[in-house]
Order: structure tokens, then sequence, then C-alpha cells
């Protein structure tokens, strides 16, 4: 069945991406694409030159360690909003899941070693969140209830859990070696005479001091004290290697598989999905599970680096992650959005959190930055879509 | 000839209802093997709710289906999918922000194994290779196959909506207003695309407003009124005015079987 003649006329001003362009409509859909990468340059560099230490080994870790809840809740968030959806309830599930993973170590398994306690608390804290996730999913797909509406009341839910279980404290009194899981590194930097770069071999299991002899000590971490330990940079920390574990996998689900693939769909045309056969429904639910999940992931990683369960630990990060997720470039009406959007939103927010500090301005003036910041951003999404026209389908 | 063979879709009684609205009312349908079956009638008669039973994306109130034979529940649009009911919507349902060949293979996304099948990803490039050959073979010209379908013209979009229903090989393709974007020469290709599925033996039911269209090339017409079925007429022994008297409500051969 051959449009020829129609087809021809349509192919040539319309050749993919749709009408001629003015240049002033070129240069705003430029910038709508990488305004938050070069936003995030921008940062580095005034930072740098502004704020003494700011360009250093030490605060880059700084910024990776503090946006590592960011990122894995943001993470979530991504999936679920490019599939139309929001959740607002990650932020108290993370808290559950801090106070639920520290509770299975304090009280529940108080004395099995440590080689099982961890994990145990782990998968602990990961299934209450994949609980809270599947109400989520199974009351917004099947009973038809907005995800604004559900996913704030689960996280009231939450938020009550979370602080009965715990008894309105903080869930200290974790086994001592929980603290090297969540503050230790994978490399290490010395400063002064002995100094150097050190693998952190030592922290895999059946490892033999031998190992650690290979290359003057250099695999493992070195025994330190006073001003040296205190000089010691931890580059990559544990949390930091897992977050980016996780962003890599998800990243690759969502580029790559029938998993990413259905989630775009969704977003896209949730009717035509259906009719495509894709089972809508049991991938919402998935969706929620995934992003109550990395935030339960968050939860337990707070327990890991504080040594101890905080019900509060995600509250305030929630809309944070969720300003990451649209800075950046998730769509809010669901269909389109990255991965590295997210991270470079991600670290927008931990950058900023870190640089203001250190150029001596008040932390507040952050979320003033960050509210113009996320508006912005989605003026230059609207932009976008007037430009190509997705807003007339939208619409 | 009907009598001879085995009806590939065969409906009975079917009703659906929307709160205190009867779309459907007690329709029976069959179509038989290579047939082009026509289906009509005025705005809100009930034919996209008939034929969206079928195709699973409503489910009846009442009534059976059969499909080659058996009877069928079709619970959800795969489930007719996998039966090889293909439909053609009228709002196309397509998703916007994938492209074309993402659209032709949506819900059933070719993959490749890796680790002995523990990680499998989607093979961009079986299904970006099929779908362009697919629509070569249509003689339709996309841009790349790449741009999302909202860069699309409508008649591309309608290509893209034609080629996924074409690709899977169909037992019975449902086409609902399928020229409705297109201009006059495309149309002409719709339907002489719908003649090559009847010579390949396809059955064929075609909504469309188009008499011309209805008269060119189906066998039968059945008229929908209101939600019932008020006739059905062999294409050569019907004319224009008979079957526009029969939308209308002017003439009602339900009724006069009930008298």
């Amino acid at each position: 069945m051959a449009l020829d003649a129609k087809a021809e006329r349509l192919t040539q001003p319309e050749v993919a991406g749709g009408a001629r362009r003015s240049n002033t409509q070129q240069a705003i859909l430029l910038l709508s694409r990488v305004w938050s990468w070069v936003f995030l340059v921008m940062l580095l560099v005034y930072f740098s030159a502004a704020g003494t230490g700011f360009f250093s080994l030490r605060n880059s870790q700084n910024i990776l360690v503090a946006s590592v809840p960011i990122i894995l809740m943001g993470l979530g968030q991504t999936f679920v909003i490019i599939s139309g959806g929001i959740d607002l309830s990650v932020g108290w599930v993370m808290g559950l899941a801090s106070v639920v993973s520290a509770l299975i170590m304090r009280d529940v398994i108080p004395d099995q070693p440590v080689e099982v306690q961890v994990p145990l608390a782990f998968v602990a804290g990961l299934g209450v969140a994949g609980l809270a996730g599947l109400i989520n999913g199974l009351i917004t797909a099947k009973l038809h209830v907005p995800p604004f509406i559900v996913t704030l009341g689960v996280s009231f839910v939450a938020r009550g859990a979370a602080w009965v279980l715990a008894e309105g404290n903080v869930v200290a009194g974790q086994p001592p070696q929980l603290r090297s899981l969540g503050n230790e590194s994978l490399f290490y930097v010395v400063r002064g005479d002995e100094g150097g770069f050190y693998f952190n071999l030592g922290a895999l299991r059946g490892i033999s001091d031998e190992v650690c002899t290979v290359l003057n000590g250099h695999l493992c971490r070195p025994e330190l004290s006073g001003a040296a330990l205190r000089g010691l940079d931890r580059v990559f920390t544990w949390p930091v290697v897992i977050t980016f574990v996780v962003l890599l996998v998800l990243a690759f689900v969502l580029r790559r598989t029938q998993f990413g693939r259905y989630t775009y769909a969704i977003g896209g045309n949730r009717e035509a999905a259906l009719r495509a056969g894709v089972p809508v429904d049991r991938h919402i639910i998935m969706l929620y599970i995934l992003s109550a999940m990395t935030a339960g992931l968050a939860g337990v990683l707070h327990t890991a680096r504080f040594s101890g369960g905080a019900a509060d630990s995600g509250d305030a990060l929630m809309f944070t992650a969720i300003a990451a997720v649209v800075m950046g470039g998730v769509s809010l009406f669901g269909g389109a959005g990255r991965v590295a959007g997210t991270l470079v939103g991600a670290l927008i927010l931990a950058v900023l959190e870190t640089g203001l500090v250190m150029i001596n301005v008040q932390t507040f003036y952050k979320y003033i930055v960050v509210g113009i910041i996320v508006v912005v951003a989605v003026l230059m999404d609207q932009a976008r879509d007037l430009i190509t026209g997705r807003a007339e389908t939208v619409a | 000839m009907s009598a001879a063979m085995e009806p590939i879709l065969q409906v009975e009684n079917l009703v659906k209802r929307f709160g205190g609205l009867t779309a459907v009312d007690h329709v029976s349908l069959a179509v038989y093997p290579g047939e082009v079956v026509g289906l009509v009638g005025d705005n809100g008669a009930g034919k996209s709710t008939l034929i969206k039973m079928v195709s699973g994306v409503y489910q009846p109130n009442e009534g059976a289906i059969y499909f080659a034979g058996r009877p069928v529940n079709i619970s959800r649009p795969s489930d007719a999918r996998d039966m090889g009911i293909e439909t053609i919507y009228q709002d196309l349902a397509l998703a916007g922000n994938l492209d074309a060949s993402a659209n032709i293979f949506l819900g059933r996304e070719r993959k490749k194994s890796w680790l002995g099948g523990i990680v499998r990803t989607l093979d961009e490039k079986l299904m970006i290779d099929e779908s362009r050959t697919l629509m070569e073979h249509l003689d339709v010209k996309i841009p790349t196959m790449q741009a999302k379908i909202d860069n699309l013209s409508g008649g591309q979009r309608q290509a893209v909506a034609i080629a996924r229903a074409l690709y899977w090989h169909a037992k019975l393709m449902i086409m609902d207003e399928p020229t409705n974007n297109l201009g006059v020469v495309e149309q002409g290709k719709v339907l002489d695309l719908i003649r090559r599925l009847r010579s390949q033996n396809v059955p064929v039911i075609l909504i469309s407003h188009t008499m011309h269209d209805v008269f060119a090339v189906t066998d039968r017409i059945v008229v929908m009124h209101r939600g019932r079925k008020v006739a059905e007429k062999r294409t050569a022994e019907t004319s224009h005015e008979e079957i526009v008297q029969y939308m209308v409500g002017a003439k009602d051969d339900s009724r006069a079987a009930a008298d």
C-alpha cells in the first residue's frame, strides 16, 4: 500500500523531527537537552574557583556520598514517572526500611554473627519496602486510584509505622562491623611519607594476609593512626559503589530491555500499550515495587552509614529526589526521560549542598535555587514539546 | 459457499452495556475464510464496541464468541492477538513517544539472549530491519525507522498501524476506519491490501463510513443501528440507498423477523 504521493510530500520538509525550525527554536531545543549538564559544569567551575577546598578529592567524595540517597530514590522514581505515575511514598519508605533493618540486627537476631545479621537486615529492609511498593502498585493499577493519592497515603502509613517501630528514637546499638560497610571504601589515598594509593581487597572474605603484603601492601587498607588516619581519603565508599552498580543496571534495563520498553510505552500511551498486549497492570505494579526498593536500599545504606536506623532519614530527601528527576529531563507527563539525566540532576543538588557550605552561604539558599531550577526545567520541557509538536498530541 | 465452510469467527448474541446504555444488543455475526465483511452504521451504532469485544478491549456482558470453531474467552487484547486476531483501531493505538519499529513489535519484542538466557535484551537491529523491510514491502516511506510516531504524518502513522497488524500474519483482520487519515491514492492502496488479504484467505472485518469503499471490497454488509444488527446483505444484492435506509433506521430486518 503505497502512500507515495503524500509520503513524498511529507518526507521532504518534515524529516524526522518535524517542521523547519527557526534558529531560535533550534537553540532552545539544544539548550533544553543539554542545559543540566552545562549547569552542573558551571556549578563545579564556580565552586572550585570560589570555595576553598571544593576542588579536592575529599570533597568530590563528600558530594558522591551526599548524592547516594538522592540517586537511589531518583532511580526508581525515574521509572515510575516515565510510565506516567508518581511515587510520593519513597521518603518514608526509606525511613521505614532503615528502621526495620536496624531493628533486625539489634532486637530480632542480636546473637547471630554479623555475617548473618547484615544480609538478613538488608533483605528485611528491602522486603518491607517492596511490600509498600506492592501496595502502591496494586491500588494504582487494579483499583485505578491516582498514584498521587495512593502513594501519599502509603507515605503516611510508612511514616507512622517507622516511628512506632523505632519508638520515636534512632535505632542504635548496631554491630560495630556495620559501620565499615557504610563508611569504608573501595580505594584509599594516604598522605605523607608512606602515602599513596591503596586498594581495599582486605574487605573481601577469604583474602589472606599474604595477598596484602604484595605490592608493598597497596592492595589492602593500611594500618594508620593519628594525623595519617585523619588525612586518609576514602574513595568510593561502599554505598557509593553499590549505588553506581544499581544505577548502571537500571540504566541498562531502561535502555535495552523489554521492561524498559514497556515503561516508555505505558507512559506514552497506556491504552495503546494495553491493546498491543503489554501486561500493563503487572508492569505498573513492578514499577512501584522497584521504586520502593530503591528507596529501601537507600534506607538500609543509611543504617549502615550512621550505624543506626532513623525513621525520618528520607523525609527531606524525597522532593529533592523528584527535583533531581525533573531536572534530569524526565517528563512529568510520562513517556520520556533517561537514567543519565537523573544522575546529573542528583549531582547538581549534591554539588549545591556541599558547595554553598564551602562558600559560606547558608544552605537554606539551596532550596530557593532548587525551586527556581525545577520550574525552569519544566518550562524548558514544555518549550521543547511545543517546538517538536509533541504538546499538540498531549493536549 | 459459506454453508460448506466453517466460520473463522462466530459471535452469538453479544451484549455490551455501559451503565444504562446498551451499546451492543444481542448481535450475532459469522465471518468465513477469505471473506470481507463490511460493518456499517451511524455514529454510536455500536460497531466499534462490537469489534472491541472480539479484540479483547471490552468483555461482553452476555453472549459467546467462537474462533475457529471453538468457544473462546477473550479477556484481554493479548488473548486476541495470540489467537491471530489483529486489529487496526480507529485511533490507531500507537505510542507516540516510540518509533515505528518499537510500535510494530510492541508487546511482542524480539530479544537476544546473553549468558545462557539470564539476560535478555531487545534485538533492536532485527526489529528495525524487519520493520524497514515491511514498510518497503508496503511501499510506505517514512524518514527513518527511528523517527517517533509523534513526528510522523497522519498517513504515515496509519501505515505503521497497518504494518503492525500485517506483520503477525493474522487469521482474522479487523480494520476500524483504516482509510480515515489517508489521501485518495492511499485509500485505493488500502482497498488493494484488503483484496490481497482475501486472496490469501484471510478474512477481514471492515468498518467504514465510506460507502464507496464498502461496496468496492466487501462480500457482505452488516448494518447496525442503535446497538442492534438491523440488516445483513450480500454486497452484490443490495445498493447504497438500501444500506443507508437501514443505517438511519428507516428499514429494520430484525423487527420484521420478530414480528
